[in-house]
């Protein structure tokens, strides 16, 4: 049957209050989720008054001020705090986005943050991404090819032909746009989602690729590809500005190409 | 408790290798339905007032048979089409998912042919 109630855990409850340092003039406040595994607790939301003239620009900045300076027990994904590993994507102010590119000053009064929607979480804002991974494993995100090359040579691509390759080779696998996806969230177990059918299309759209018919094949299902409804909550979340809508829509039209 | 890979669980049984064509024809459908819509409603409003024969004069002709079948197969079929759909995004439960899957095809199919045999009558005049 169809759920109607939230299983016993995702009710979130509000937690503990980290007041801002005596004096602090420009405050802003954080609320963020928080669950450990470690305990039977249920989530909470903690809210962090910071002091924002001792605070960087942006939602990481916060964040990493909170773990060093308020509650190191903080728990979230981050590495090259300039939107290109992907690592600190989370849900903040209720849109998927890097944590890293997002500007506090573009946020309300009080930042909310959270994990990626409908993903397990491991803990506080790290979400479990095997599945995510694996689903990208199974496109099989290399090129595949039968005529042989010299080991010396390079497999020669035309300028218009690289040009096809814009707006796809950025993508950084943050999985916010997957993860803004209703479909994606009722069906992922079998729908692929729009990040890795974006990847995948990367791949189809590579003039040096020799696998279009085998990449189509796989995904010429009613689920790993045909559960996009064209929602495009993908290409209105995406971090780097990227069109997964349009990439999956690109792989629909190779199909139809080859049917009709 | 599983112990399967998780690119085993990613790549599940496979693909199905179909999909384009239930993708392609709740599209057709669509096209289809624009101007059959169109012209459905303009003439059940210029029918308004009409009596019953007149009703029967109008479906009677050939051309307003063919268009009134046309337009409630079209409609059927893109209605089921679209059902499905939502059935299989929101219904998990196997067995009531192919319940309903059933259901609407069957549904669709009887409706189809009460609908056909319905305006055979009024044309063949029985």
């Amino acid at each position: 049957m169809a759920e109607f109630s939230l299983p016993k855990n995702s009710k979130i409850s509000k937690g503990k209050h980290f007041p801002a340092p005596e004096g602090a003039k420009n405050v802003r406040t954080f609320k963020i989720y928080r669950w450990s595994p470690d305990d039977d607790q249920n989530p909470q939301t903690v809210t962090y008054d910071l002091d924002m003239d001792s605070c960087g620009p942006m939602v990481l900045d916060a964040l990493i001020k909170i773990k060093n300076e308020v509650d190191p027990t903080l728990t979230f994904r981050r590495s090259c705090r300039e939107g290109i590993c992907g690592s600190c994507a989370m849900n903040i102010d209720g849109t998927n986005t890097l944590a890293c590119t997002k500007a506090i000053e573009d946020c309300g009064s009080s930042v909310n943050v959270y994990p990626l929607p409908h993903m397990s979480v491991v803990k506080d804002l790290v979400p479990d991404m095997t599945h995510f991974y694996a689903q990208y494993a199974s496109v099989e995100p290399w090129l595949k090819t039968s005529t042989s090359v010299s080991p010396s040579a390079e497999r020669l691509q035309s300028k218009e032909e690289r040009e096809k390759l814009d707006g796809l080779y950025e993508c950084i696998l943050c999985a916010c746009c997957s993860t803004s996806c209703p479909s994606y969230w009722w069906n992922s177990d079998k729908y692929l989602g729009p990040a890795i059918l974006l990847q995948s299309y990367r791949w189809l759209a590579d003039s040096r690729d020799e696998a279009s018919g085998e990449r189509l094949d796989y995904l010429e299902d009613p689920f790993k590809l045909y559960r996009c409804h064209t929602i495009m909550n993908c290409t209105n979340t995406c971090p780097k500005g990227l069109n997964p809508g349009k990439a999956i829509g690109e792989i629909k039209k190779l199909i139809a190409e080859r049917s009709l | 408790m599983s112990l399967r890979s998780p690119l085993s669980k990613a790549v599940g049984l496979g693909s199905a290798g179909h999909g384009f064509s239930h993708w392609w024809w709740q599209r057709v459908t669509a096209i289809a339905l624009i101007p059959l819509s169109i012209w459905f409603l303009v003439s059940v409003l210029s029918l308004i007032g009409a009596s019953y024969n007149d009703a029967v004069v109008w479906l009677g002709s050939a051309f307003n048979a063919t268009l009134m079948l046309l337009f409630v197969f079209a409609a059927l079929f893109h209605g089921q089409t679209g059902l499905q759909v939502v059935i299989e995004d929101y219904i998990h439960t196997k067995w009531l998912n192919l319940s309903l899957l059933l259901l609407i095809k069957f549904a669709a199919a009887a409706l189809a042919l009460y609908a056909a045999l319905s305006v055979f009558k009024v044309v063949l005049g029985a």
